[in-house]
């Protein structure tokens, strides 16, 4: 990797803002970003003016969101609603640090998917296979759930886990949308959406909005909460069978596997130094297939590494401390990446996990990123 | 017979790009994107190769004989045209010549379908323009 820019430790997330999640028609895609902007910016204690890069994802315009904050900045990039956006937005951010491109970037994500109805599938993710009636990504989490089952013996019962576990978190956090706990046996009652997935294994939609506000490690050191730096990055993108919407015959074990050993390497770190992983949860099944990627577990092993309450705080491996997508807010990887922030400060209150000096963020999704946040 | 405008699910868009797949199977074929170059099969169709982007892509027919790789039952319709066949069920396959394909289990399918169990193409007459390549198991 000589002929990349070492990234570790270059980049720090010095400000983080969440707004309120829920259905909110009365506002809009700009009005919950002003929100989380105004909070983001309040949690650091930045003038506002001295932003100079804009990140925006799922949201309509970037430039009325720049009129809408007062901001010209030297430095802008759109990403849209998809959930694999999170973090690559945060890496490019920390290139655009790195390079000079901007000294202070506000990284601002949106969703009014609640309030507008959004139903992901059918008619408005129209695709080459809509005549045979296969739509919506949790349909192919079900297909790859189905034959990892085949494949290695993995259970619902072990899927359940993923989802009792981030319940059980959502129940500690005052914000999260879903809270009242709930056991293997609801999972295993609940309705089914497109089977063998149920509605416990498929994320909420919800309206809400992230903010993230990053500078240099340098910078950093000038505002109110510790910095937490940015120390290992990696990506790996699968785009063979496209076609197939947030599918992959393999679970992205390759492209899983190479972005955490990239982002491992930067930081100088492996899995056993990881005190809480923050995996994007869109359908219980990914968090299966991101452990088995990340080689917290052998391959196959997902099911039975989770058992137990593998994941919750105080376990084997804490996951999704704020409840994930599944059961806190489905912010698309944006409030994750803001919970590592906060478990890094310790800020996180009862669903504190102890020593968290290094807290990573994956995605196992067709653009497959990790990210390794550390104590500044 | 329905045609398009009394047929109640989604029908395929029609490019110059996916034409002769769809001719193809009303004839009773199944047929993928072969490259005239370098013979890669590939599926859905491209407008180049994706191995060595060549623009000269020709259509083949292939065997009709794949794996089953995985398949799930819809209990949600997302089209109102599916509401009245819930719950459905969806497969994918692996054609023997490789590429993958999502599609439905056809006619005369008995038992539990098994993940990795060998199928065959049968073709379902959708409407009178339209016939779906589905597949049971041998």
């Amino acid at each position: 990797m000589a002929d990349t820019i070492d990234l570790k430790n270059t980049a720090a997330v010095i400000g983080v803002g969440t707004t309120r999640y829920g259905s909110f028609p009365e506002t809009d895609d700009y009005g919950l970003a002003a929100e989380a902007f105004i909070t983001a910016v309040g949690d650091c204690g930045i003038n506002k003016n001295e932003v100079d890069g804009l990140l925006v994802c799922r949201i309509p315009y970037y430039a009325r969101m720049g009129e809408i904050l007062g901001l010209n900045p030297r430095w802008t990039m759109t990403l849209p609603g998809h959930g694999r956006m999170s973090g690559m937005g945060i890496i490019e951010a920390a290139l655009a640090l790195a390079t000079g491109r901007a000294r202070y970037v506000a990284l601002l994500y949106a969703n009014i998917g609640r309030s507008r109805r959004v139903n992901y599938g059918g008619e408005e993710a129209s695709g080459f296979w809509d005549p045979w009636g296969l739509t919506s990504p949790g349909a192919t989490h079900a297909m790859m759930f189905r034959r990892h089952a085949a494949l290695y013996g993995t259970t619902t019962r072990q899927l359940a886990e993923v989802s009792v576990a981030f319940r059980h978190h959502a129940s500690l956090n005052p914000n999260a949308v879903m809270r009242v706990p709930i056991t293997i046996d609801d999972h295993e009652n609940s309705r089914f959406i497109v089977e063998p997935l149920r509605l416990l294994d498929y994320c909420l939609i919800n309206d809400g909005a992230v903010c993230m506000i990053m500078t240099t490690a340098e910078r950093a050191r000038d505002f109110k909460k510790p910095p937490v730096v940015i120390a290992g990055v990696g990506g790996q993108e699968s785009y063979d069978n496209a076609s197939i919407a947030n599918f992959d015959i393999d679970f992205w074990y390759e492209p899983t596997r190479r972005a955490g050993e990239e982002a491992y390497a930067m930081a100088g770190i492996s899995h056993s130094d990881i005190a809480a992983l923050m995996c994007y949860d869109n359908f219980s099944p990914t968090v299966l297939f991101a452990l088995e990627g990340l080689g917290f577990c052998p391959r196959g092993e997902s099911g039975r590494f989770v058992e137990g309450g593998a994941l919750k705080v105080g376990g084997r491996l804490p996951m999704n401390t704020d409840g994930g997508h599944l059961s806190n807010s489905y912010m698309q990887g944006w409030a994750l990446n803001v919970e590592a922030v906060r478990q890094v400060r310790g800020e996180c209150g009862p669903r504190q996990v102890r020593d968290a000096e290094l807290v990573q963020f994956v995605e196992a999704t067709p653009c497959c990123r990790s990210i390794i946040y550390a104590r500044g | 017979m329905p045609t398009a405008s009394n047929y109640a699910k989604p029908l395929p868009r029609l490019t110059p790009l996916t034409q002769p797949f769809w001719d193809h199977a009303k004839a009773g074929r199944l047929a993928v994107q072969a490259c005239g170059e370098c013979g890669d099969l590939h599926f859905p169709p491209s407008p180049v190769c994706p191995k060595c982007l060549s623009a000269k892509q020709e259509w083949r027919t292939v065997s009709g004989r794949g794996t089953l790789m995985s398949w799930v039952v819809f209990h949600r319709a997302y089209w109102d045209g599916f509401k009245d066949e819930l719950p459905y069920p969806v497969c994918l396959v692996e054609l023997a010549e490789g590429p993958l394909l999502a599609t439905n289990f056809g006619r005369g399918m008995t038992g539990e379908p098994k993940v990795g169990a060998p199928v065959h193409v049968v073709f379902e007459p959708a409407t009178d323009a339209i016939t779906l390549p589905q597949f049971v198991v041998d």
